[in-house]
């Protein structure tokens, strides 16, 4: 949990406030610099510093050999990374966006987490995948894409999705050194957003795989990740003006997915409402809500809710647009039918 | 083997004919339904690749498409753990995992057997950009067929290849059909070969009937390589007498056009070759085609008798270093879990 500016971290160093992309940016210059083996790759991420400015500052650090600049060829560079980890090296590829990523499926769903079966164990890929993920503002129906369910959905992929700041870094830094192929799915709309972190000679890694309770609460579970962490915060705060009391479970993985603090969380207040911000067919959410029906199924006093998009493409429009993403009505709506309140 | 500038052609020949051997046996062995999936036969072709192995070091780097058993025979595999593979056993190349079209073999630096046309060619970019990273003076031979070569990959790739002054071989074997469609039904280019010249990476066109072509033109490109890392392209015209796969009849071409070029036969080529310059008896010559065929039939006999891997260990290839999580456990029909071995 992230608390008042200045406390001491764990290890005795003060904590300060950071961004969202301060923290990615922290996290790949130490990954940089512990292993020569690791290098970024993408669109505009040297000279021009990244779209999204995540890699600012590395290109005068690292040079030209480790921070590589690609021509718009996200299969192309996606590819190269994926031979390059199969030989050894630690590849972070950059996607502008993940939407991006889309023309670069192959690679990432075919090659990237195929490989290692294949191959019969031979090789194995240590690559990274990163870049911006889900709905932002206004960008169209091509550049809205949540692709959290589709990667999840291929074995041999990890996929996290950081919502903090000292999630982002903590989630990249050990995405980096995982042995296999980890999309880091970051969240557009939160770069800006600030929050708690280690100091910098602290090494934060945060393991994948586990979930964190971000508020605590006993009446019902809200189940989120990415942009519908904040989302679930804000909710929470308007709920417990109603008497009702939410405890927040951020995912930050999807895959491997923490089931122990999803049963745990649900155990103890028998509601849950999952709010997930990519489509809800064959959702993320769909995944969650079967687990808890079929282990705990006794613990729960009502349905699993969901909170998605609505199953449309994303139009353009502003209200549209608010109406199909998931939103503190929605929520609101769903946490109260789940209640009985 | 030996150091490949002085590999003896004799040598070459029996590796020539050990491939065609092999070839063959596979063909009577998936028509026995011993062989599942698809199965590429290479026959015709094999002084392409044996040409090409003929001169490179051992440690260059060799990566190929699904038509592959030649690739991998080739460059060091055992015919025994190819058939073993092709026979979905646990001792082969890839423990039966991987199947005709995956053909991997880490120790002999051969990086696969890629079945997606054209999508491996970005990962011999970054097998070669891993090579220049460390400064190695090592090359990646990278072979594919005419069909790659109007795929978007290929295209990426180049152009990452040619930017990145990357040292590859762009192998182009030519066996005039993708499929069976003709390169003249596919290709708007008169020559293939001139698709490199969009790239600005220079390009050759060399007889792939006649292995000391190709060798010779190997040599050439690798010693201008090694002293300073650039890409180069060879369109190989090669043929392949059977159907693309198992199940094609190849009625899309004449019979007057396989005669031909079984009459330009490359093991019947430099047969003749070294015949007339006194290197091979006939008596020779038999006895190596009779050890091919001995080995072959062997290989077989190993990969009857060998075993597969317990189904339960299938879990142990989806990520490196086993399952990431304990959900497949209770999936419905899984198996119990059994203790690691």
């Amino acid at each position: 949990m992230e608390t008042a500016r200045g406390r001491a971290s764990s290890k005795g160093g003060v904590v300060r406030e950071i961004t969202y992309r301060q923290a990615l940016n922290e996290a790949l210059a130490e990954e940089l610099a512990r292993d020569p083996n690791v290098f970024l790759m993408g669109e505009e991420v040297a000279e021009y510093h990244g779209a999204y400015k995540v890699s600012q500052g590395l290109l005068e650090r690292f040079g030209p050999k480790r921070i590589i600049d690609t021509p718009i060829s996200e299969n192309g560079f996606a590819g190269l990374g994926v031979g390059a980890a199969m030989v050894g090296l630690r590849p972070i590829i950059e996607f502008m966006t993940f939407s991006f990523s889309l023309v670069a499926f192959d690679q990432v769903v075919n090659n990237a987490p195929n490989m290692f079966m294949m191959s019969g164990g031979q090789f194995n890929i240590p690559i990274t995948f990163r870049g911006p993920n889900g709905p932002a503002h206004q960008l169209g129906a091509t550049h809205s894409h949540a692709t959290e369910s589709l990667y999840a959905n291929a074995p041999g992929l990890k996929v996290c999705t950081p919502a903090t700041p000292r999630d982002a870094k903590g989630l990249l830094k050990t995405a980096v050194r995982d042995d296999n192929p980890v999309l880091v799915l970051e969240a557009e709309l939160l770069y800006s957003s600030k929050g708690m972190v280690e100091p910098p000679d602290e090494e934060l890694l945060i393991p994948l795989g586990q979930a964190e309770v971000k508020r605590e609460g006993s009446d019902v579970s809200i189940i989120c990740y990415a942009q519908t962490v904040p989302l679930a915060i804000a909710v929470a705060a308007q709920l417990e003006e109603e008497d009702i009391s939410a405890e927040i479970v951020d995912l930050r993985s999807i895959k491997p997915l923490d089931e122990v603090t999803i049963f745990n969380s649900v155990s103890k207040t028998h509601r849950a409402v999952i709010v997930e911000q990519d489509r809800p067919f064959c959702g993320v959410g769909a995944e969650v809500c079967y687990r808890i029906q079929k282990n705990i199924f006794d613990e729960l006093d009502a349905p699993i809710m969901r909170v998605s998009q609505e199953d449309v493409p994303m139009p353009y429009n502003e209200r549209l647009e608010k109406f199909v993403l998931p939103n503190a009505d929605k929520l609101m709506a769903a946490v109260k039918k789940v209640c009985y309140a | 083997m030996q150091p490949v500038e002085q590999r003896d052609e004799v040598e070459m020949l029996s590796l020539m004919l050990l491939i065609r051997r092999f070839e063959e046996r596979a063909s009577q062995q998936y028509q026995a339904q011993k062989i599942g999936g698809f199965c590429h036969l290479y026959i015709g072709q094999e002084a392409v690749v044996v040409g090409a192995v003929a001169a490179v070091r051992d440690d260059d780097y060799i990566i190929t498409a699904y038509r592959d058993h030649g690739h991998a025979l080739a460059r060091g595999t055992s015919p025994n753990a190819c058939m073993a593979e092709l026979f979905g056993k646990a001792t082969g190349c890839s423990q039966g995992l991987g199947g005709s079209m995956h053909f991997f073999d880490k120790k002999n630096h051969m990086y696969g057997g890629h079945a997606i046309v054209g999508a491996h060619v970005p990962l011999a970019a970054g097998m070669a950009f891993a090579s220049k990273y460390r400064e190695e003076d090592r090359i990646t031979l990278c072979f594919f067929g005419d069909g790659a070569i109007n795929q978007g990959s290929f295209h990426e790739a180049l152009n990452l290849i040619a930017l990145y002054k990357l040292p590859v071989v762009l192998i182009c074997e030519n066996n005039l059909f993708a499929m069976g469609t003709s390169v003249k039904r596919s290709t708007s280019l008169k020559q293939i070969v001139d698709r490199a010249e969009g790239y600005d990476i220079p390009g050759d066109i060399v007889d792939g009937m006649n292995f000391r072509e190709v060798r010779d033109k190997l040599s050439e490109i690798v010693t201008s390589i090694r002293k300073d890392p650039h890409p180069a392209f060879v369109e190989i015209r090669t043929y392949r007498y059977r159907g693309h796969s198992m199940s094609d009849p190849a009625s899309y071409r004449t019979k007057e056009e396989l005669e031909k070029y079984r009459l330009d036969d490359p093991i019947i080529r430099l047969r003749a070759q070294l015949t007339r310059e006194g290197k091979l008896t006939n008596e020779q010559f038999d006895a190596f085609d009779k050890k091919a065929k001995e080995t072959v039939l062997a290989s077989v006999k190993f990969a009857e008798s060998s075993p597969e891997l317990p189904v339960e260990k299938v879990y142990n290839y989806a990520y490196f270093k086993g399952p990431i999580e304990p959900e497949w456990k209770r999936r419905e029909g899984a198996p119990a879990l059994k203790a690691e071995s």
